[in-house]
């Protein structure tokens, strides 16, 4: 947390319009260290109340076993041109999650899935909650750590079951160049994906 | 000092908005913009320590999740205390919309993380 009077933590007077980028993958996975690796902030972290599904059976006046629970949401922000400023949002991709995410999805310019090659079985999890928004773009984002194998991108989009639109990218999180080169995949598969909208309606 | 001194208080979120849920205005969002309206008059003595918090917070251009984050306040919280604060001509906002991106918003994001590269 920032000190009070700290005035970075203030925007310039001159952005007009936000919008957000989705940072989604297991635990673990490096989302707030890609965020912080790009972001002008140091990464904030804020707690959201959101009702989760029990583990039980439904009870029998059909409201259902549902336990409120707080869930920490890290974000950073990039101020692009004075006038744009892009936060990008860390958030759990797993289905027990999907409310949380689904609200800070409208809106959003993309999710990029961040994945770890070492635990594949956590990217599906995440994968089948983002493809339950077909409108929203996502990009695929490698985050490699010093142990993991390198994979051919191919061979991943056959083993994460990904149609091939959607891009692929290698990235090493704690790099701002390589996390930049990410968000820009992402935000460019979004321009083609709605300039494909607009002729094929 | 304003800042972390909610985070220890075991108050739920509907006590601390009078019992509702959900924001007026249902446009506000986490990355609204928001900014202490120039020239409204002070807040109403009855105004409760966390609306007199938001609207200090916002004496220049934040987010509500980072107004959040600030005031260790959960983001429907403030949500709700945002959409006051607006409704009573205290509070302004940048970002009305929480519509789509349209293709000119995503080609100047597009330009500026390129810039960044």
């Amino acid at each position: 947390m920032g000190s009070a009077t700290s005035p970075d933590r203030y925007l310039p007077d001159t952005v007009r319009r936000s919008v957000k980028i989705l940072v989604l993958g297991g635990f673990g996975v490096g989302k707030t260290t890609l965020i912080g690796s790009v972001s002008e902030i140091e990464p904030l972290s804020t707690e959201e109340v959101m009702t989760v599904a029990g583990a039980g059976v439904d009870d029998l006046t059909g409201v259902g076993r549902k336990t409120r629970t707080t869930v920490a949401l890290d974000f950073g922000r990039i101020t692009l041109r004075g006038r744009i400023v892009l936060y990008l949002y860390g958030a759990p991709g797993q289905q027990r999650f999907w409310e949380l995410w689904e609200g800070l999805a409208e809106g959003a310019l993309g999710i990029l899935v961040l994945v770890d090659t070492r635990r594949l079985e956590d990217a599906f999890d995440v994968l089948d909650q983002v493809e339950r928004l077909p409108r929203l773009p996502f990009a695929v984002a490698v985050n490699h750590f010093p142990d993991s194998r390198a994979y051919p991108a191919e061979e991943l989009r056959e083993a994460l079951d990904l149609p091939p639109h959607v891009p692929i990218v290698d990235c090493v999180a704690p790099d701002r160049a390589t996390s930049l080169a990410a968000l820009t995949a992402l935000t460019d598969h979004a321009m083609r994906v709605l300039s494909a909208r607009e002729v094929v309606p | 000092m304003i800042e972390g001194e909610y985070r220890d208080q075991p108050l739920r979120p509907y006590v601390l908005t009078s019992g509702r849920a959900r924001p007026s205005r249902n446009w506000i969002g986490v990355d609204t913009l928001l900014i202490a309206a120039p020239g409204a008059g002070p807040l109403p003595v009855t105004a409760s320590r966390q609306e007199i918090a938001l609207l200090r917070m916002c004496r220049g251009l934040l987010s509500v999740a980072e107004a959040a984050a600030h005031l260790g306040l959960p983001v429907s919280v403030v949500k709700v205390l945002a959409s006051d604060l607006m409704d009573s001509g205290h509070l302004q906002t940048r970002s009305r919309t929480r519509a789509e991106p349209d293709a000119a918003l995503l080609e100047e994001v597009l330009s500026g993380l390129r810039d960044l590269a």
